[in-house]
């Protein structure tokens, strides 16, 4: 019986994973060969996608990608199911560079697992992070995760350990944890990822979470674009309920979680952390101002943890390994790995899970092999449709939150769009103004009445209609956003408008000098 | 409202946070959510009816009208914005003469936009009726377009 992985993740099957999968189901029947496919999660090598990894004899796999459907009967026709040649050969998968170069410690298991298989997460070191913290108690399992250094993975980097502690000293007999799984950044895809392809790691981290603040609930916030996470995190929480992973008085000890999945309904500002809340209350997702943080008075008014995807999803492997382990990745006050998604432009996009400190030119070019049409790269954006546009002449900063922070720049969800030179970065501009203006929750008027401005200003400007006071109210109305914005969303739309702005002033019809006037004050 | 409807409504108006999954569910029933249900939406969860209807449109996902046959959506975030979704989007506006939002005359295709499907490393993405299509170049936004024009031909 010959054994035959393809991914199912969603970014797969619109690459016609799922039509491979079929077609050489089809071939082996019709030579009457017995095979079985095992549906994985993606090693997120997307440009492979949709990659086909051949069991041979004992445990060594091979590769052959990007397969379409009518690759298929060639492939066999070269014996690819014994590893014959074929010009779609990738070989070990594991010796990939792309894959060698990575550090993967969240990832470690996306791609080799069948994801809704308990049995095959558990073999591959799954639970030992919730066994330990079961053991060591509530104490220790937040000192680990301080001393990991670990920083909330979603946006704005605050210490996990400390977000916990606050929830954990806050006195009230009913807590909660929350995972903000609305990753409706551009250019993000980790937590879909993990949700699709090793969905345990999620519930485990959450579980962890739980038992170190005092909570038994716990609400994955998911947005809607991701149906396929959907169902796999929906059978996943059943499989654990059954299984006894789930459910009250778990393993023995007092400790009891329970866990439901919520569906958003297509509100990029739901995922900021108060307007998820009141999202995830049935109403309207307005932002909150803060204080009090959620983590003292959170969902109905409980102490709440919110943590990403990515940040519940660190916290296993910190648990198995240790918060020094951890830590030992990393640079300065950037600890640990980051799951890096490059996208955009790029010959190779994909997933990158690399230790803090490696700078943005490997990212671009020894990973993502520069751009995709072969032109010259124009402007990265880093930390999604808030982050700013970043020329060439700066992809030598490391990816650290206190280095980018310096150019303004931001980790953000740590994704990574990349534009060759036929991008028009005024353009750009005025669409971050106008998504701005779409996605406005409207509590706030620098945001709600702010983003509507800029845009007709940026479309002035554009038209070629902008005088200089025209350009004077722009800095004026980016700083007042920035300053008087109750959340992320006003107060960050000005960063990739500005730095559009600073980097790339002939787009906009102005000169380097135009813009030097403003550039001190902004 | 139907019984079916009614029951949803009972059963969703008992948990604490039940109207955006109470509209998921009839949305994904009717494909719309009638206006008509708001007075009894707003007594059976002892909201306003503003409340109800705040919640209601609020949201990119619900709508208050019944959509075309067909639902073509497609990305028009940076990250397919920089593999030239802008051509993508042209075509559909041009080959179906709608706008985003709008549903072509005879009734059988919705165009929206998207803002972000996670396929960015795959992109640019667009989604026929929830199956969603990567890489997508013109041909194959032409040949999306003809598959649904064909079916109802």
């Amino acid at each position: 019986m010959h054994k035959l992985y393809i991914s199912k993740d969603y970014s797969s099957v619109a690459v016609g994973a799922d039509e491979v999968a079929l077609v050489v189901e089809k071939e082996a029947s019709s030579r009457s060969i017995p095979l079985s496919i095992i549906r994985t999660g993606s090693y997120g090598l997307y440009w492979l996608e949709p990659l086909v990894e051949v069991q041979l004899e004992g445990t060594k796999r091979v590769a052959y990608g990007p397969v379409k459907p009518e690759d298929v009967r060639p492939l066999f026709e070269s014996g690819f199911l014994n590893g014959g040649d074929h010009p779609l050969f990738i070989g070990d998968v594991q010796e990939h560079p792309y894959l060698k170069r990575q550090k993967r410690l969240i990832f470690e298991r996306m791609g080799r697992l069948e994801p809704l298989s308990l049995d095959a997460y558990v073999e591959m070191g799954g639970f030992r992070g919730l066994k330990n913290a079961l053991e060591w108690g509530q104490n220790r399992v937040i000192d680990e995760v301080t001393k990991s250094g670990l920083r909330g993975r979603g946006g704005a980097g605050f210490p996990t350990g400390i977000k916990w502690k606050t929830t954990w000293l806050a006195p009230s007999s009913q807590k909660y944890i929350v995972c903000n799984a609305d990753e409706g950044d551009s250019g993000t895809f980790s937590d879909r990822m993990v949700m699709e392809g090793d969905p345990f790691l999620l519930i485990e981290g959450m579980m962890i979470a739980g038992f170190a603040v005092g909570a038994n609930k716990g609400y994955i916030y998911l947005r809607s674009e991701y149906p396929l996470a959907y169902e796999i995190l929906n059978k996943a929480i059943d499989i654990c309920k059954q299984k006894g992973y789930l459910g009250s008085k778990l393993f023995g000890t007092s400790f009891s979680f329970d866990l439901e999945v919520y569906l958003g309904a297509g509100a990029y500002i739901c995922g900021e952390e108060t307007a998820l809340l009141d999202s995830l209350e049935g109403k309207r997702g307005m932002v909150r101002p803060r204080p009090p943080l959620p983590a003292v008075k959170g969902l109905w008014g409980q102490p709440t943890v919110i943590n990403n995807v990515i940040t519940l999803a660190s916290v296993p492997w910190i648990l198995s390994y240790g918060g020094d382990a951890y830590a030992r990745f990393g640079v300065n006050r950037s600890k640990g790995t980051l799951p890096v998604q490059l996208s955009g432009n790029l010959k190779y996009p994909g997933l990158v899970e690399v230790p803090f400190g490696i700078s943005l030119k490997e990212l671009i070019y020894e990973f993502g092999g520069g751009t995709r049409t072969g032109k010259p790269l124009k402007a990265i954006q880093i930390g999604g449709p808030l982050g700013p546009y970043l020329p060439e002449s700066l992809l030598d900063i490391p990816l650290d939150y206190e280095e980018l922070s310096k150019i303004k720049g931001i980790v953000g969800h740590g994704g990574i769009v990349a534009f060759d030179d036929s991008v028009n970065l005024a353009h750009m501009a005025h669409y971050a103004m106008e998504f701005c203006a779409e996605e406005s929750c409207g509590k706030c008027t620098p945001c709600r009445i702010g983003s509507t401005r800029g845009m007709e200003l940026m479309e002035k400007i554009i038209w070629g209609k902008g005088s200089r006071k025209d350009l004077e109210l722009l800095f004026e109305l980016c700083d007042t956003m920035i300053n008087a914005s109750l959340c992320g969303l006003g107060g960050m739309t000005p960063f990739p408008v500005l730095s559009a702005l600073r980097y790339f002033p002939e787009d906009f019809g102005y000169s380097k000098q135009d813009i030097v006037a403003f550039a001190t004050t902004n | 409202m139907d019984q079916k409807i009614e029951d949803l409504l009972a059963f969703y108006s008992t948990k604490p946070n039940g109207l955006i999954p109470f509209y998921h569910k009839v949305q994904e029933e009717l494909g719309y959510i009638p206006k008509e249900f708001i007075p009894q939406i707003a007594s059976s969860f002892n909201l306003s009816q503003a409340e109800v209807y705040g919640v209601l449109t609020f949201y990119a996902d619900f709508r208050t009208q019944p959509p075309g046959k067909n639902i073509l959506r497609i990305c028009r975030a940076e990250a397919c914005q920089s593999n030239g979704c802008h051509k993508l989007i042209k075509k559909a506006k041009e080959a179906l003469r709608i706008d985003f939002g709008q549903t072509s005359a005879d009734g059988q295709v919705t165009l929206l936009p998207t803002f972000c499907f996670g396929n960015c490393a795959n992109g640019p993405s667009v989604s026929l009726n929830g199956k969603l299509y990567g890489r997508v170049d013109v041909q194959k936004m032409e040949k999306l377009i003809a598959s649904i024009q064909q079916c109802y031909a």
